[in-house]
């Protein structure tokens, strides 16, 4: 998917960026010692402006010996990230693809070194706030849903490239996806470019771009559906809030239906630190909202084109494979 | 160096003037109203129109534009003509244009100008557009969808409406690319109330449009935004391409803001749309 010239080089200087060592502690507020202050743009609004990367190996969810537990003490937090730096990772730690049983596929994660991984560096012990730190229960309706399309699903997963993922249409990939999840070092550098009233977010996965009004206008017409909705934004104080709805059905956030609601929250705390929340709701899918905090991280880049659709060969190979297959067995069955 | 916006006004002003801008002398000039310089007959020398200000000083290009021209049907004069799919008749016919070349004339070397004959013969199966590639530049900037310029300090931002396309300009020291993309690389700077882009490292695989007008990695483009009046932009694009043409050529157009209240980009996200070009005949066939 990915052209195989810029995957090398992109590869090398990803391992290269992680090697900068985490600030000591990038605290939500900074201390006496630490003077920074928030700069503003021309037009006076707080900059968010940079490089962005947001991969932790935190879990969404809380492990469950943790229980209540929603930070980490210092103690632990370092005690914790010596052992990272060892490359010993236990059940506080999710891998996601990078995982040593994962099947990959993608050059960028045969080059994933477990040494340079990082825990979040606002020491929660999960991504979702508040005390239970777990997904909101499924709603009754929001499982049979989602079990009808799974068995709708179900033997037809190779008829036709409509039956494919969308991130293998190069459609919708998981990391240009919003809300924005974080990878344990999947490629997802996030650019800020902020005009006069306006705020740029551009994910270098498949140069996903919002352009994101602040001027407070109402959302697009609800009959305009689209796969990343439609987001409008405003300032509140320092915090860029952005509101999105207009989702399609087939958008699907962890199995949410087209009444996905999202607010997200920017918090620029330090020159290197840009606090992102979201706060997720769908009255058809969870029982009530659910909230995650994730630190993102000022890196160099630069942001490279991720040209997915123009380089993808994986889905037609993907394609013909079950057409071959198919042939074989119809060749053995007609014997 | 912090100068607002009536302050640079006059500043250039006084500079006009003793560049032997020979008009009347205006006295009484510190009056509270911004004055649009008029136009200097014939010499072209001075720009016709002073853009506003960003709140850094420089002419403010954001906003959404939008081309209204059959440039991405062809970059040179042309008739109308029957579109290549008849069952869709008028609604897609080829549709008449003037032509943005300067001298109508594209200078293809010998043999390159065989190959623009055979892929204009055979431009459905072979021009990217058809299969939702990114467009590269300058045909990003005449596409039939707006596109929208927001616009920092150190970096301008263009994002296209058709593919989710999208490049950002280092209006910072020029940088080197790292690599060749469909986008290319772009160093931004400013030429007085022009925006002068310098665009290198496009691959080989985009079309100026469907004529099968094209080019090698050896393409070179200089684009030029100048504001022109509140709500339009001249916009010209030099090219250049030793393996493909003998000499530089140069297109220009107006682009024209969306003045729409509330007006937005939309998804356009095409790789779904030529799906079934692309993967139609890998499908399961029934009955299997």
């Amino acid at each position: 998917m990915i052209h195989r010239a810029a995957t090398g080089v992109w590869t090398a200087l990803t391992t290269l960026l992680l090697v900068t060592p985490a600030p000591a502690a990038a605290q939500t507020t900074p201390s006496a010692k630490n003077s920074w202050t928030l700069s503003r743009t021309p037009d006076g609004k707080p900059d968010l402006q940079g490089i962005w990367s947001d991969n932790t190996i935190t879990p969404l969810e809380r492990p469950k010996s943790l229980a209540n537990k929603e930070f980490y003490t210092d103690e632990e937090f370092a005690k914790l990230s010596a052992r990272l730096k060892k490359g010993e990772v236990g059940k506080e730690a999710d891998l996601g693809a990078a995982r040593p049983q994962a099947v990959r596929y993608d050059l960028e994660l045969y080059g994933f070194d477990i040494t340079k991984a990082r825990f979040a560096s606002t020491k929660r012990t999960s991504l979702i706030v508040g005390p239970e730190g777990v997904l909101p229960p499924m709603l009754p309706e929001a499982r049979a849903r989602n079990t009808r399309r799974a068995a709708e699903r179900q033997g037809h997963e190779f008829d036709s490239y409509e039956n494919r993922p969308l991130g293998e249409r190069c459609i919708l990939m998981p990391q240009e996806q919003i809300p924005m999840m974080p990878g344990a070092n999947e490629g997802n550098l996030l650019q800020i470019v902020q005009g006069p009233g306006y705020v740029t977010l551009l994910h270098e996965t498949d140069h996903s771009t919002r352009v994101i009004p602040t001027d407070g206008r109402p959302h697009i017409p609800q009959q305009i559906r689209q796969y990343q909705g439609d987001s409008v934004g405003h300032w509140e104080n320092n915090t860029l809030v952005v509101d999105t709805a207009n989702f399609t059905s087939l958008t699907a956030f962890r199995g949410s239906s087209e009444k996905l609601h999202l607010v997200e929250r920017f918090t620029r705390t330090a020159a290197d630190t840009l606090i992102y929340q979201f706060t997720v709701e769908d009255p058809s899918t969870w029982d009530k909202p659910w909230t995650v905090e994730v630190p993102w991280r000022a890196e160099q880049g630069p942001v490279y084109e991720w040209a997915c659709h123009e380089g993808n060969s994986m889905i037609s190979t993907i394609l013909r494979g079950a057409r071959v297959a198919e042939e074989e067995t119809a060749k053995k069955e007609a014997k | 160096m912090p100068i607002d916006n009536e302050g640079a006004h006059l500043y250039d002003q006084q500079r006009n003037m003793l560049n032997g801008f020979r008009s009347q002398v205006i006295a009484g000039i510190a009056s509270a109203a911004v004055l649009f310089l008029g136009a200097a007959p014939g010499t072209g020398q001075t720009p016709a129109y002073r853009a506003l200000r960003t709140a850094d000083g420089k002419p403010n290009l954001n906003g959404i534009w939008q081309a209204l021209n059959s440039a991405d049907w062809d970059l040179q004069g042309h008739a109308a003509a029957k579109g290549p799919v008849s069952s869709l008749g008028a609604v897609f016919a080829v549709p008449p244009g003037l032509g943005v070349v300067d001298g109508d004339e594209i200078p293809y070397l010998p043999a390159a100008a065989a190959k623009k004959k055979e892929n204009q013969a055979n431009w459905v199966k072979l021009d990217p557009e058809v299969k939702c590639y990114l467009p590269g530049v300058p045909r990003a900037t005449y596409l039939p969808y707006p596109f929208q310029i927001v616009q920092s300090q150190k970096e301008i931002l263009i994002s296209y409406e058709y593919a989710g396309a999208v490049r950002v300009v280092n209006m910072d020291a020029p940088t080197k690319s790292p690599a060749d993309s469909w986008m290319g690389w772009s160093n931004g700077h400013w030429e007085g109330e022009t925006l002068v882009v310098d665009v290198t490292s496009q691959n080989e695989d985009t079309w100026f449009d469907h004529a099968g007008n094209y080019h090698s990695d050896a393409l070179h483009v200089v684009e030029r935004y100048t504001p022109r009046s509140a709500d339009t932009l001249s916009y010209e694009a030099t090219i250049e391409d030793s393996k493909v043409f003998s000499r530089p050529w140069k297109i220009s157009m107006p682009l024209y803001r969306r003045v729409e209240k509330n007006v937005r980009l939309l998804e356009f996200k095409c790789p779904e749309f030529a799906e079934e070009l692309l993967y139609g005949p890998l499908r399961k066939k029934a009955g299997k």
